[in-house]
């Protein structure tokens, strides 16, 4: 009898705050800039195939180096130049965005599995499960997470799934703390102890009361994660430890662009600029949704 | 107070312990062979054994840990497999050109993002607030192998006033007692070349220092704000202290705790942040040989990069921590 209306109240409750949420966000003018532009760029990679003007991996060595449109020398056709084999350069950066959005939205969803099983666990057994996750995240974070990525990479060798895992290896601390520290704040909450008294499972408590609570926070840091996983992924394949070299991604034109510098300044800046809107626009996204799904913040 | 630091050493020393033995283990499950990287294509099975019995590679992982941890109580960090040269010497010629370059930019960015986050609470009256908000969100949010690179472009091509790689300009025939560059062609005065190595330090230290200030700025704004509320303050203005002073005599000097800590964990990840940024200016540093050792799958080197890494991050941060305590007279006497 309690037990239903608990269920019903709270089946209300949940669906008014959903509704709350989504009305939130589409308020907030950083979620609908980020996301708006997140949104884009998964259109962009989506639909590669149809929107790139050539084949990226097609190569044509007499149109090597050419300027973008609108400088003295461009080719016609290729609107951001050539690189130094002739590929061009807008087909291969709308090609690179499937490699980067792939990595940020797997390995994101994985460190934040992982992390906030974790932080779940620390936060609510508290005693020793909590010293043994504290220490390792200790453990985690006194080696820089860029050398960390780029052993485990070299190590298990390179490719899409290795990046991705290494990312997840690394950057669920980050989940894991967030997500400790807020499971124990919850978990002194008066409606945890109603749930205790009412005589509710701890496994159900954690993942059917706390748990509901925790995930703006853990929603806004995957967003903030996605930034972080982009550029890792470029970082790696600037180090040419990503995905094969055929493979167009925006690290390894970073690189390609990084050596040809005096020859072509493009084939740098057009990867560097897409990548920096990118992260802008996760950054902004996962600002704007901490602010959006946080009822104290949005005060 | 001294115990707390015997007990924080204590726990340093742990968490450095499971870094080595998590980095040791990692290295030594996973398929790849140091020895595979370093033989000619011809070479026989018993060359490949005989150099994996030189480098004690064919000995059980406990085996191996127990002479590395052995060696390195006597100081002897074991031979890089791929320079062919002792790590102990290697980290003692490279470990100085990271450390310049990290306290330098380090430097930059609080003298940066202390200078913004003043201008920001003096300018607050006349609208300021929004714009280095927004500015301040973009430096923020960029980090600093992106930074690196827009330099590269902006400096090295757009115009192309600074050297794009190294420390030194390979045709000045400067010696040099120790390996810290900038520092010891300063004190001989020797500004020429003083004036070299800095010029070849401005992009990476740039690079690595704008995310820190940005988060310095963020911080110390906020506690300025609060600060400038505060009724002492209040009693100064009425004493007719101009602005200026009320920001720099008054409030700073109680902002400064909540920065402080926060600058001390960002400087651990400006740390982590040299090992890319060197890589994109071939800077000669601990970090770009890092990623060359790990390619190269160096064992030793790796095993001595990684203990120094950790060394560093452990010992940043219990500087921070003793900073703050000595800061704060409610926790020195608690």
């Amino acid at each position: 009898m309690v037990d239903g209306a608990l269920t019903r109240a709270r089946a209300e409750g949940a669906r008014s705050r959903r509704r709350e949420w989504i009305v939130a966000c589409l308020r907030d003018p950083k979620v609908m800039v980020g996301g708006g532009f997140v949104l884009f760029l998964c259109v962009v990679a989506l639909a590669a195939p149809w929107l790139a003007p050539h084949d990226p991996l097609e190569q044509d060595i007499v149109l090597g180096v050419t300027p973008p449109a609108g400088f003295p020398g461009a080719e016609p056709g290729h609107w951001l130049g050539t690189d130094d084999l002739g590929r061009d350069i807008l087909s291969r950066v709308i090609y690179g965005s499937r490699i980067a959005l792939t990595v940020a939205f797997v390995a994101s969803t994985l460190a934040a599995a992982f992390g906030s099983a974790l932080g779940l666990a620390a936060g609510w057994r508290r005693g020793w499960v909590d010293a043994a996750v504290s220490r390792l995240v200790e453990i985690w974070m006194a080696f820089p997470p860029v050398l960390l990525s780029i052993l485990l990479v070299a190590v298990v060798g390179p490719g899409v799934g290795s990046v991705i895992a290494a990312i997840a290896i690394i950057d669920w601390t980050r989940f894991c703390r967030v997500v400790r520290a807020e499971t124990m704040t919850q978990a002194s909450g008066d409606y945890v102890t109603a749930a205790r008294v009412v005589g509710f499972t701890p496994t159900r408590i954690l993942l059917r009361e706390i748990f509901p609570n925790v995930l703006p926070v853990l929603i806004a840091l995957i967003s903030l994660e996605m930034g972080i996983a982009v550029i890792v992924e470029a970082i790696l394949s600037f180090v040419g430890l990503s995905v094969s070299s055929d493979t167009p991604t925006w690290g390894g034109m970073i690189a390609q662009g990084r050596q040809f510098l005096h020859e072509g300044w493009w084939i740098l800046a057009a990867p560097l600029s897409l990548l920096f809107l990118t992260v802008l626009a996760f950054n902004l996204l996962g600002e704007g949704l901490r602010r959006a799904l946080d009822p104290v913040m949005r005060r | 107070m001294i115990a707390t630091i015997l007990r924080r050493l204590g726990m340093a020393a742990i968490t450095l312990a499971g870094v080595a033995v998590t980095i040791f283990v990692l290295l030594r499950v996973v398929p790849g062979d140091p020895i595979a990287m370093m033989i000619s294509p011809g070479a026989s099975k018993a060359d490949i054994a005989a150099l994996r019995a030189h480098y004690g590679l064919d000995a059980g992982m406990g085996q191996q840990f127990v002479v590395w941890a052995r060696d390195l109580f006597r100081g002897d960090f074991g031979v890089s497999i791929s320079m062919h040269r002792s790590v102990l010497e290697l980290l003692a010629e490279r470990l100085p050109a990271t450390l310049e370059l990290a306290v330098a930019a380090l430097t930059v960015a609080v003298l940066l993002g202390g200078a913004v986050a003043v201008f920001a609470v003096l300018m607050s009256d006349y609208g300021a607030a929004p714009i280095v908000d927004t500015v301040n969100g973009l430096f923020l949010a960029v980090p600093d192998f992106i930074w690196a690179l827009m330099l590269v472009l902006t400096f090295g091509v757009l115009a192309p006033i600074l050297p794009l790689s190294g420390r030194i300009d390979p045709t000045f025939d400067a010696h040099f007692v120790t390996p810290f560059y900038l520092i010891e062609s300063l004190v001989t005065l020797r500004l020429s070349i003083f004036w070299d190595v800095a010029r070849h330090m401005i992009m990476p230290t740039l690079a690595l220092a704008l995310p820190l200030a940005a988060v310095i700025t963020r911080v110390l704004k906020e506690s300025l704000r609060e600060a400038m509320m505060q009724d002492y303050v209040l009693l100064a203005r009425l004493k007719g202290k101009s602005q200026l002073r009320l920001v720099m005599q008054e409030a700073l000097r109680n902002a400064i705790a909540p920065t402080l800590a926060l600058t001390g964990v960002q400087f651990t990840f400006l740390i982590g942040g040299t090992v890319i940024v060197e890589r994109i200016f071939s800077y000669p540093g601990i970090g770009n040989m890092a990623i060359d050792a790990v390619i190269n799958r160096d064992l030793p080197l790796i095993q001595g990069l990684t203990l120094v890494f950790g060394a560093l991050f452990i010992l940043v941060n219990m500087g921070v921590d003793l900073l703050v305590t000595l800061a704060n007279p409610r926790l020195r006497h608690g």
